[in-house]
């Protein structure tokens, strides 16, 4: 139980930095999920906090303790990887055990500890057999039981269901998330997947060539997206992003098309000044009237419980929009669209922040 | 149509296998000589060198020559000594400096690397005459520990380059993982590296041993003394300038096949492993 301070940490490998300087305090208790397109740093932070990687400025701090020049073994914290990474020749409990062994942690207690953690995750019946004659769930299963008997202060999972399939992925997402629940251990979790940042965070730490775009809660950054980036990210089919001038009053947005679409609350400051405008798929409806845009439908993707469309506007951009149930058009199609009252997101043309409510 | 192709299937195969028994025979038939010969008294080995010994001429005097002059026990001894521990340390050693290679980034990880290399490609009998006199001053003349260092020093280059290989594709999770669960560097060699690169370890052990077991060079210059002579400078006893009994010649090089023979068969089913892992992954 402890709370895991990341505080202006950076990273450089040489002349190139890689982490820019990151500012995260994580709660007691708390899932924090490190969401970004790969490449981003969020595993190169994961393993400054591990204490894989040497950090190169900055701290980091577990539990009230710098753990800066401590080894990953005195941190107090345990690790999840994406390909197990279980020790191959040893059976499922010494696996789970070995840690606790190397510490010397006497045997009648490890026994305790690790028949616990087996209980838990149902590998009861495994503990006898070796990693190699385990299925890709139940391996991971182990990694996790490798990290539970320690009851660190902290877990720090490094995309531990990539390897995994579709379905295993989901039924293995609800299993963490029960675990954490019941443990209540703070954790750090790194994904590249928007679900499972979004069915398994307290919080979400959206990270971009190394910079942090967004810090909040799945729907805080779902709703609010702090920049361009955050909004193309999160959400899938991803948000439509364009070109829009707030008109001269500043009570609306004008699309290249001629459509004027009503904004949230009148900007006058903003009058004349040229804005990208966000609008998830899910918030476009069929409607006539002032800010309905026509569009030429190209493709119809019908996923049953709902349909995809993609659309063109007369100026050559693309728009997504997302319709519940089955499809009511067909590629050729002309329809007329608008966004919902309050749906816009505008951000800046220049630098893509978003722009204050 | 499927007939032709099938046929053509096993007419190449049948080639194939005729070319891959021709070399066999052709790299087994001078041990098949020596053998046979060595089973066969002396009149027999130059008259008839091809045959098989017969029920007639079947005999063992070679061997009883052999095991007769008492040192031969004691030359076998030499080798298996020398072998094993030059085995032991090429692998320890080898080991750790291959993890060190593969795992830790430092200034002149690539240079160290490709110096060891070079040790593949430079025969280390040009430094006979160095070597010689560096043992003498250190006063390691005619010691088997002066073999040992010398294989050991042959060795490594090789077990290094190979090792290395090996360990760079052990996931780096898996290190990772057990720094976490706390194990030293060493832990995570000894312990979890080496298990897993057992092949590696299989491959470079016969690859190192054969060459060590067989080699008459060093021997005869570093250690040509009676205590430590080992077995293939022993059966060169039995050549003299003028008559050389051969018996006892082929007698003692078939038995200095067997151990190697018997260390061959323990690790190659590792080494199969070995061989072909890259090729498999």
């Amino acid at each position: 139980m402890a709370t895991v301070e990341i505080k202006n940490v950076r990273k450089s490998y040489g002349p190139v930095e890689a982490i820019k300087g990151i500012d995260i305090a994580v709660q007691d208790g708390e899932f924090l999920v490190l969401l970004g397109p790969s490449g981003c740093g969020k595993s190169t932070l994961l393993r400054m906090v591990a204490g894989l990687e040497s950090i190169t400025g900055g701290q980091v701090v577990i539990g009230g303790r710098v753990v800066n020049d401590l080894d990953p073994k005195d941190r107090d914290i345990a690790m999840v990887f994406q390909n197990y990474a279980l020790y191959p020749h040893m059976s499922v409990f010494d696996n789970m055990a070995y840690g606790l062994k190397i510490r010397g942690v006497p045997k009648p207690e490890i026994e305790t500890r690790v028949a616990k953690a087996a209980e838990i995750l149902e590998l009861g019946r495994f503990l006898t057999r070796r990693p190699s004659q385990l299925s890709g769930g139940q391996r991971q299963r182990v990694a996790m039981g490798r990290a539970i008997v320690r009851e660190p202060a902290a877990f720090l999972f490094d995309e531990p269901l990539s390897n995994l399939d579709a379905k295993l992925r989901t039924q293995m997402r609800i299993e963490i998330k029960r675990l954490q629940d019941r443990l209540g251990i703070t954790s750090l979790y790194v994904t590249h997947d928007q679900v499972e940042a979004m069915t398994l965070a307290d919080r979400i730490l959206v990270m971009n060539h190394g910079v942090a775009e967004q810090i909040g809660t799945p729907l805080e950054v779902y709703q609010r997206p702090a920049s361009l980036f955050v909004a193309g990210f999160i959400g899938s089919p991803p948000m439509n992003v364009l070109d829009g001038v707030i008109d001269a009053s500043g009570q609306g947005v004008v699309m290249p098309g001629g459509a004027l679409l009503p904004l949230p609350r009148p900007r006058p400051d903003d009058a004349n000044r040229p804005v990208k405008l966000g609008i998830r798929p899910e918030h476009l409806t069929i409607s006539d009237g002032l800010a309905a845009s026509p569009i030429l439908v190209e493709l119809v993707e019908a996923l049953g419980a709902d349909t995809v469309v993609y659309g063109r506007l007369p100026d050559g951009e693309s728009l997504l929009i997302r319709m519940a149930g089955l499809p009511s058009c067909t590629e050729g199609d002309q329809l007329s669209v608008a966004p919902q009252p309050g749906a816009l997101h505008l951000f800046d043309a220049a630098h893509g922040r978003r722009l204050a409510d | 149509m499927t007939q032709t192709i099938a046929r053509r299937f096993q007419i190449s195969t049948l080639a194939a296998h005729l070319v891959l028994i021709g070399f066999t025979l052709l790299a087994l038939a001078p041990t098949l000589l020596v053998v046979m010969n060595s089973f066969k008294p002396r009149k027999e080995i130059f008259g008839a060198p091809l045959a098989l010994p017969s029920f007639e001429t079947i005999t063992l005097i070679g061997y009883d020559t052999v095991l007769k002059r008492g040192d031969i026990l004691h030359y076998f001894q030499n080798s298996l000594i020398v072998t094993v521990c030059a085995l032991f340390f090429i692998i320890l050693f080898g080991a750790m400096a291959a993890f060190a290679l593969s795992e830790y980034r430092f200034p002149g990880n690539r240079l160290i690397g490709l110096f060891l290399v070079m040790g593949i490609m430079v025969p280390i009998r040009l430094g006979t005459v160095g070597i010689l006199k560096m043992m003498v001053s250190l006063g390691l003349a005619n010691t088997l520990f002066a073999l040992i260092l010398v294989y050991t020093a042959q060795g490594l280059p090789m077990a290094v380059f190979v090792m290395s290989e090996f360990m760079r594709q052990v996931s780096d999770d898996l290190k990772n993982a057990a720094r976490v669960d706390g194990l030293s560097e060493y832990t995570i060699l000894f312990r979890l590296v080496l298990p897993v690169v057992r092949p590696a370890i299989a491959t470079i052990a016969v690859f190192t041993m054969v060459p060590i077991w067989n080699d008459l060079w060093f021997p005869l210059v570093l250690a040509p003394g009676e205590s430590t002579r080992t077995m293939t400078l022993g059966a060169q006893s039995f050549i003299g300038q003028f008559i050389t009994d051969w018996n006892a010649v082929l007698a003692a090089l078939t038995l200095a096949i067997v151990p190697m023979l018997i260390l061959y068969l323990m690790f190659s089913r590792q080494l199969i492993r070995g061989i072909t892992a890259g090729a498999v992954k």
